[in-house]
């Protein structure tokens, strides 16, 4: 079946089973890199990318469900510039082995457009289902306060 | 690396063996674009048939610097980084020894055939061993190239001066010739010596501390971009034209039998191409990665269970390995007389501590790509020990290791033996049996279960205590369930060479541990035992090394006790090890000793540590009590005391480790940021060890197979507050020669300790059994309240 995704501003078409999962479409037809496997049950955020505003797990999002606009990490800079959140993770050197910043970076995202100045509270919170298996959590949530224009 | 970076060199990379192997011109920057794919090296066929990858001889000076005729510089070693940005650090040190601005340089590492063998990762090694042939052959580089200019402009060594790759006469600095004009794209041709590769060095001695400028410096890691912008190829990135994807279908049960395999529940599913299966070991290959995910789940195989019990259920673990049959037990060491230290002791305290198998569990599950064109095999994989499985995968196949290369590329965390290595076998063999490129992906259920584990294990101390309330005499025995402990990437122990039937004749014997402190305990007894499962081979309980190997079980216990013990000296559990630590500086221990000083003092500066015996009189009533612990172990060289600031809510059991203080003294600082980032992921590993993981399994499989069987740290755990104190505590801290140790896992070692010894801090409550999941605290607590 045809379905036309709209991703990083372009529209793409491509012909698959409508269940597969988002997640592979955007890593194997459109040859993005930011959206990584890492469980394929929606439980750890490697894969995450957004959605019409919102994070969305899209190892387990399948693609003919697909509403609206899609961004991943390789879309977030504009006109060559980085997003702020990314400048962030590289002013604060967050990434270990960097595997998992994919999911941070697109779920903070997500977080400081609907809320620009999240309490300590609401950035565990609202992180709380990203896992870090280098543990960089507390270099992760200083960044957000940076990105975010907090003192940190 | 950045990608551009990437694609120059690997497209570069039949230049780059021309180059090292004879004289001639680099040809660097083939352009891109004519380049098949991205990983494609268009190599000569007349090649191919005595294989296409020798190794790079490290006793060439040209296999480890190329200086550009831009006047930048390459470095090629021989490692890899699991994220800890050890190739900055190798930047800085070499650029420093060359005497070229840092931004001027670049480092390639880990891919077998442009780089030399120093092992890859392990043993948190990189700067401690391999930074020494990296800064000798960086000095001898700079030497010769002082000869050179000598020559070109007529004036003695003596009265030229370096910098920033520009050789300039004294007496006038107007003379001047760059490192690029002297050699920029030719070889240098110049022999090195050194009776292995750790020893690799020319004439020209390294500089004195005091005059590297990089070193000591914290620039950004050069990584880090490309992994927050998305532009970063990671090895599950690599796609290659006709490349499968396979996916594993594994015993469902410990120990099973392959009866049969029905093909046709597959055979008509989209995008089928193959079932592979020899012995027990069986996957799927389909054309597309979800066609394989739903092939491997459809597919109809037929196990027989195993006669025997592979193992006892998790629960029981602990009783098990009590009542096994040592397999190694070696005599104890034996300092002094303890048993007339414990007859005439004041008081005797005995304890027992529990430590459940724990993986590596990586953020992304093993992976592997291998292409079998041309004849040759290369592997792309981000296994820690690409050299390794470069030699390992020859074997297993029996192939010659010329005609086999590994493109080490960046993944998810490595930290010591992970299923990359039996990932990157699996995808090996498989693209040899369909002659055609095949990428292996395990699934999340794979890696919880199969990925090795770090052994279990149950520590049992007994420790006397004198009538001036000193410790006089320890008994120490560690027992390990490490029988059969996998080695790296070996072709008789990795999992698809075990499922074919493949076994070694001599097990691994497996290992125990003993602390590792530099207390002045008079009467010491300390054993070490090992014990395995009843499966020892194609098991899911697999044992292999995971981030120090054993020193989180071992510090866990070793300095859990030194805490009951203060607490029944009635003594400040920081002032009790400190009264154990007399300084000296005359031996090797002493030198030790003088820095374990150095980091608890600075560690308990950095907190404001009050002294005061455990547990809290003064704790708070309220649901939420709060202590403090402090513990402290070296690795090698590197020395590290931690203290962690617990809130333990009485009501649900959770455990928040709120605050961490880490000094940590590793010698010379190549790169203080990034350090401190490794230390704090390695104290954060632990106390996800500490709060979460426990592989859990009946009598016949793994029940931990995903984050939610499996949990890990989260975000809601992150500590509010780490002070990182970097020490150097040694006796003459100026000396020129101050040695780089190891900083990847120290500080991962005492942070269990360092937890339940806060844990005691605030209840008054001993947590003897890892990990201190609040189910766990919270029976603990309502015991000691009943």
């Amino acid at each position: 079946m045809n379905i036309t995704l709209r991703v990083n501003g372009r529209a793409h078409t491509v012909d698959v089973e409508p269940a597969t999962p988002l997640l592979y479409i955007l890593r194997n037809d459109l040859g993005l890199q930011g959206p990584r496997f890492g469980c394929g049950l929606g439980q750890c955020g490697a894969c995450t990318v957004i959605v019409n505003g919102a994070a969305v797990r899209s190892c387990i999002t399948p693609t003919s469900s697909v509403r609206g606009d899609v961004t991943t990490l390789e879309g977030l800079s504009q006109n060559g510039r980085l997003h702020p959140l990314q400048q962030a993770w590289i002013d604060e050197q967050v990434p270990q082995c960097g595997f998992c910043q994919n999911g941070q970076i697109m779920t903070a995202k997500a977080m400081l457009d609907k809320n620009p100045r999240p309490t300590d509270d609401q950035i565990r919170q609202g992180m709380a289902g990203i896992l870090c298996r280098c543990m960089t959590y507390y270099r992760i949530q200083a960044a957000i306060k940076r990105a975010a224009g907090r003192n940190v | 690396m950045n990608i551009e970076k990437i694609l120059l060199e690997h497209s570069a990379t039949p230049s780059r063996r021309e180059f090292l192997k004879t004289s001639g011109m680099l040809v660097v920057g083939v352009s891109a674009a004519a380049v098949v794919g991205p990983f494609v090296a268009g190599a000569g066929a007349q090649d191919a048939a005595r294989g296409l990858y020798p190794d790079p001889d490290y006793h060439q000076l040209d296999s480890w610097i190329v200086i550009h005729e831009d006047n930048t510089a390459t470095f090629y070693v021989g490692k890899t980084d699991c994220g800890q940005g050890t190739g900055t650090a190798f930047r800085q040190m070499m650029s420093d020894e060359l005497d070229v601005a840092y931004d001027k340089t670049t480092c390639i590492m880990g891919t077998t055939d442009i780089t030399v063998d120093q092992g890859g990762s392990g043993g948190s090694d990189a700067i401690q061993t391999d930074g020494w042939p990296m800064r000798r052959v960086a000095a001898e580089a700079r030497r010769v190239l002082l000869e050179m200019a000598s020559q070109r402009l007529g004036v003695p060594v003596a009265g030229l001066a370096v910098s920033n790759a520009v050789i300039s006469v004294t007496a006038d600095p107007s003379k001047k010739v760059t490192y690029g004009e002297l050699i920029g794209g030719r070889k240098f041709n110049v022999a090195l010596t050194g009776a292995n590769i750790d020893a690799t060095t020319g004439i020209a001695k390294v500089k004195p501390v005091q005059e590297l400028r990089m070193v000591g410096q914290s620039p950004q890691r050069y990584d880090i971009p490309a992994k927050v912008d998305g532009s970063n190829k990671w090895a599950v990135d690599v796609k290659l034209p006709g490349m499968v994807h396979a996916r594993n279908v594994k015993p469902p049960v410990a120990g099973a039998k392959l009866v049969s395999i029905d093909e046709s529940s597959v055979r008509n599913l989209p995008g089928f191409v193959k079932v592979v299966s020899k012995g027990n070991y069986v996957a799927v290959v389909f054309e597309r990665e979800e066609q394989a995910i739903a092939g491997a789940r459809q597919l109809k195989v037929n196990w027989q269970k195993p006669a025997t019990q592979p193992f006892p259920k998790s629960d029981d673990l602990f009783t098990y390995m009590r009542g096994a049959m040592p397999t190694s037990k070696p005599a104890p060491t034996m300092i002094g007389n303890p048993d007339a230290a414990f007859a005439s002791a004041a008081k005797v305290v005995e304890a027992e501590y529990e430590v459940p198998f724990q993986g590596h569990t990586a953020i992304g599950p093993a992976h592997a790509t291998a292409d079998p064109s041309n004849g040759q095999l290369t592997i792309y994989s981000n296994d820690m020990k690409s050299y390794g499985m470069r030699n390992g995968v020859a074997q297993f196949l029996g192939m010659p290791r010329e005609r086999v290369r590994v493109v080490w590329m960046d993944g998810p965390q490595g930290y010591g033996r992970t299923a990359a290595d039996d990932a990157g076998f699996e995808a090996a063999y498989l693209a040899t049996e369909l002659a055609r490129p095949v990428r292996m992906q395990w699934m999340r259920s794979e890696e919880q279960a199969w990925d090795t584990k770090g052994p279990a294990f149950v520590v049992k101390i007994r420790g006397a205590l004198d009538a001036q309330g000193n410790l006089a005499a320890l008994d120490y025995t560690a027992r390990s369930c490490d029988y059969n402990h996998l080695g790296y990437n070996e072709p008789d122990t990795v999992l698809i060479a075990q499922l074919m039937g493949k076994r070694r004749a001599m097990p691994a014997a497996g290992n125990s541990a003993f602390p590792n402190e530099m207390y002045a305990i008079p009467h010491r007894r300390t054993a070490l035992e090992v014990v395995g499962l009843p499966l020892i081979w194609e098991t899911p309980l697999r044992t292999g090394n995971l981030r120090d190997p054993n020193g989180p079980q071992s510090t866990f216990a070793s300095e859990s006790f030194i805490d009951e013990m203060a607490a029944a000296a009635k003594a400040d559990p920081l002032e009790f090890r400190m009264r154990m630590l007399t300084a000296s500086t005359d031996d090797d221990n002493g030198f030790r000793r003088a820095r374990s000083i150095a980091v608890l003092k600075a560690a308990a500066e950095k907190y404001g540590w009050q002294p005061r015996p455990a547990p809290n009189a003064q704790r708070a009533r309220g649901d939420v009590l709060t202590g403090r612990g402090v513990s402290y172990t070296y690795r090698n060289q590197t020395i590290v005391a931690e203290i962690a600031e617990v809130e333990v809510n009485r009501r649900t059991g959770r455990v928040w480790v709120k605050r961490l203080v880490c000094a940590h003294d590793c010698g010379l600082v190549v790169n203080p940021e990034g350090l401190r980032r490794t230390i704090e992921g390695g104290m954060l590993h632990s106390i996800s060890r500490a709060l979460y993981e426990e592989v859990a399994f009946d009598t016949e499989k793994v029940l931990s197979v995903d984050w939610v069987s499996h949990p890990t740290l989260t975000h809601l755990d992150a500590p509010a507050q780490i002070d990182v104190v970097l020490v150097n505590g040694d006796p003459n801290p100026n000396r020129p020669d101050l040695p780089h140790y190891g900083a990847g896992e120290t500080s991962c070692k005492p942070m269990i300790a360092a937890v339940a010894n806060a844990i005691f801090d605030a209840t008054g409550v001993r947590m003897r059994r890892v990990p201190f999941r609040k189910e766990r605290v919270l029976a603990a607590l309502n015991a000691a309240n009943a």
